[in-house]
């Protein structure tokens, strides 16, 4: 067990930090805020990161990647997650490239993964449908007649799902809402007729698409992996992208928290530091445990990740809901202990704020997470 | 040094040497003091002991000479780790060997340490803790104790508050104040004396718990020789905090040692139930068990990370600051979640007829853990110490 960075993922975090304040720090995101980029990151950033190999780093090199494993690409999204740099790393890397490398054949593999590490294709996952992630609550149902999947229904919170070329859509082939068996994985090219693709606005400014999906037809040769027996791969890419948000949403915690511990040692009142008062230098201080916790759990489900362990499902699910907890901790401490200015636009606290409580949400918040990791040790 | 073979050693002659009746967790009544009034609960105890005392392993880390092992860091971590995995029970307890054998080796000179070490590593003595006052609690450097120089003896007068087991210990190290007139932290000494000297007195307070193993210790013109201050006269402080991060490190890990084996999970499956499903029926409970495994888990690892961090370049100390206050705050959490769990079954006094040992155990617990936020530095003073110094924030107490 390694609960440390080596030191070439050391180097490349650093430069992951180095890239995150100096090409893409907050005020990028307060531009991109606006709308005016349908994708709802900037393309050139995205470009840069192509670059810099970070969209290979979680493939096998057969398929165009360089094998530097998740704890590597982890460090680089707690990184980001410093500035909230918006990118499709973890819509079309983490959860669509990671589905394709579990589920798919050969052929699908050669073709599709390379070019999600070139940036030829950004790939989105369509799985929840209600308001909640559920990832066994599906509904939309996929329909074999001769050659191609009739497919109907509906998908929400579709990550990048805006401007993305393809989607992966989980459907139900049988079964009912809730069953894990009847589950499969479907490529769909989002230029197919009949689906309609509408932006959802969502508190934290970036790229969600709800889908629609009215008769739409898919050859049959766009099934990613077995047919009815998609879960277990889907499952398993949405675990390498909760571990990886998760490490986003550490780089924020640990980002307001600096900047709240710096604000009690410059704001004055009644002559003195506020940082003087107890009141606010237990909270901080109670804090500052919490974010070591979430530190070591982080880091031992990134293990369990890197060795592909058995235990991996249930500390990925201890990671996402003790840093959804946290998170949300820290960034309402953070708004609180800023006062008057913390609830300004003009403060980025509330930036933070903002996509705490989306990031939370988003592949399973700390109560989905709590019941899941109950199911997995058996109580 | 090959470890593995080490480590196979270990287990070996752990197989060989450790009683079965050794190899279950240790009731507090099961639990062997040293001292000079030692008592064993059982044959295998004693034989268990003795075979420890024989091979240093009261005291693995410690040097030879002074009745250790002489393990290095590595064989001492996996010695712990052999005596965990077989549930070995510690062979003997004793504040010599958690703080004033280890403020000993540090601060002690050659003849302290030949005169001291070898008798805690043996179970000769047991020792005990002077620190708090009924004055001077979470301001532990307010003290008023007062050792006054008489030729090349110490006279000592006033009182010290929550020494555990005072009254069945043999000797004490305690803070006095020496010289009055310096700021509060410069004139402090850290005295060794025996309990049996004239003039001192222990009397046992009774806690919420039932138990009666804290005193207050009463010193009327005791007479102790100055040579047995540790480290110099007048800078006992700073072995002081020394000897309280030994505290703190062991009671970040009390959970571990002597703590309830109820875990909240087992105990739900038996008080409240499982649905059709197979998990536990009440949904909010169950969301409470796994937020305490997972804090648990965070926590265990902590350490480990640390080293590793070390070890790849990029360690930092401060992390080990949230310990103490992490380890016995969960823990109090862990009591009231079984508390919950256990309804009326967690709430027994007494009642051997209605409930089980284990129940009650875990009732004592309960109230016993309320105790380790406070002792060895409140929670509190654990907040304060990482807001000056993990967090550099201006004006923290201290």
């Amino acid at each position: 067990m390694t609960l440390a960075f080596n030191e070439e993922q050391r180097t490349l975090k650093d430069t992951a930090r180095e890239f995150a304040r100096n090409q893409s720090p907050v005020e990028s995101f307060r531009q991109l805020r606006g709308g005016a980029v349908t994708e709802g990151f900037s393309t050139d950033i995205w470009q840069s990161m192509i670059e810099l190999g970070w969209t290979g780093m979680t493939f096998p090199e057969a398929y165009g990647g360089f094998d530097f494993g998740y704890m590597g690409l982890a460090g680089c999204m707690e990184e980001l997650g410093h500035t909230l740099v918006a990118s499709p790393l973890l819509s079309s890397v983490v959860l669509s490239g990671s589905a394709i490398l579990f589920a798919g054949t050969e052929e699908q593999k050669q073709t599709l993964l390379p070019q999600i590490v070139s940036g030829e294709k950004r790939i989105a996952l369509a799985c929840d449908e209600g308001f909640h992630h559920q990832p066994t609550a599906i509904s939309a149902t996929a329909v074999k007649e001769g050659d191609t999947f009739l497919l109907n229904g509906s998908k929400a919170r579709v990550i990048d799902g805006l401007s993305a070329d393809l989607f992966i859509v989980a459907v139900r082939t049988t079964g009912n809402a809730g069953d894990t068996n009847g589950i499969s994985l479907l490529l769909l090219d989002a230029s197919t007729p009949g689906i309609s693709i509408e932006k959802t606005s969502l508190v934290d400014s970036r790229n969600y698409a709800r889908l629609t999906f009215n008769n739409v037809c898919i050859p049959a040769s766009h099934l990613l992996g077995e047919m009815h027996n998609g879960f277990a791969a889907l499952d398993k890419a949405l675990d390498r992208g909760r571990i990886c948000l998760a490490a986003e949403m550490f780089g924020g915690i640990q980002e307001i928290f600096d900047r709240t511990v710096q604000y009690l040692k410059e704001r004055k009142q009644f002559g003195v530091l506020i940082g003087t008062f107890q009141a606010l230098q237990h909270r901080a201080a109670h804090m500052y445990t919490e974010i070591e916790m979430c530190k070591s759990i982080l880091m031992l489900a990134l293990d369990a990740v890197e060795k592909d362990s058995g235990n991996a499902p249930q500390l990925i699910s201890a990671a996402k809901a003790k840093i959804s907890e946290t998170y949300e901790l820290v960034s309402n401490e953070a708004t609180q202990m800023h006062g008057g200015i913390g609830v300004t636009d003009e403060l980025d606290i509330g930036l933070f704020l903002k996509r705490a409580r989306m990031s939370a949400e988003l592949l399973g918040s700390a109560r989905f997470h709590f019941s899941r990791y109950a199911t997995l040790e058996g109580f | 040094m090959d470890y593995k073979a080490f480590r196979q050693d270990i287990r070996a002659w752990l197989e060989a040497n450790c009683p079965a009746s050794m190899r279950t967790p240790a009731k507090q009544e099961e639990q062997v003091w040293g001292g000079r009034n030692i008592k064993f609960p059982s044959p295998d105890a004693k034989l268990w002991f003795e075979r420890c005392v024989e091979k240093g392993y009261c005291v693995p880390d410690w040097p030879v000479e002074y009745g250790g092992a002489g393990f290095d860091t590595e064989q001492t971590r996996i010695f712990k780790s052999e005596m965990r995995k077989l549930g070995c029970r510690a062979p003997q307890v004793n504040l010599g060997i958690w703080m004033s054998g280890p403020a000993i080796l540090e601060f002690g000179t050659e003849e302290q340490k030949r005169e001291h070490l070898p008798k805690i590593a043996r179970g000769e003595i047991r020792w005990c803790q002077g620190y708090s006052e009924p004055g001077a609690g979470s301001d532990l450097a307010g003290l008023q104790t007062r050792a006054v120089a008489d030729g090349d003896d110490f006279i000592i007068n006033g009182s010290k508050i929550w020494t555990s087991y005072a009254d069945e210990s043999d000797w004490i190290y305690c803070l006095v104040r020496t010289d009055p007139d310096a700021p509060k932290r410069d004139g402090i000494t850290f005295l060794l004396f025996d309990m049996a000297s004239a003039g001192v007195e222990a009397k046992p307070i009774e806690l919420i718990t039932g138990e009666r193993h804290f005193c207050q210790t009463f010193f009327d013109n005791v007479r102790v020789p100055q040579k047995n201050a540790l480290g110099v006269i007048n800078q006992g402080w700073t072995v002081a905090k020394r000897v309280l991060e030994f505290e703190r490190n062991m009671m970040s890990d009390l959970g571990s040692e002597t703590g309830s084996n109820v875990e909240p999970r087992e105990a739900a499956l038996h008080y409240i139930g499982k649905d059709n499903n197979g998990a536990i029926s009440d949904v909010i409970l169950r969301d409470a068990i796994a937020r305490h495994e997972i804090q648990k888990r965070a926590f265990d690892v902590t350490q480990q990370r640390m080293i590793d961090e070390f070890t790849n370049g990029a360690g930092n100390m401060n992390t080990a600051l949230i310990f103490k206050y992490c380890g016995t705050e969960e823990e109090k959490r862990k009591f009231e979640l079984l508390l919950k769990i256990m309804g009326e079954q967690g709430l027994g006094w007494r009642d051997h007829q209605h409930f089980t040992e284990s129940e009650l155990n875990t009732t004592i617990e309960w109230m016993g853990a309320k105790t380790h936020t406070i002792a060895g530095g409140t929670s509190e003073i654990q907040l304060n110490i990482i807001a000056k110094r993990a967090l550099g924030l201006p004006g923290v107490l201290s």
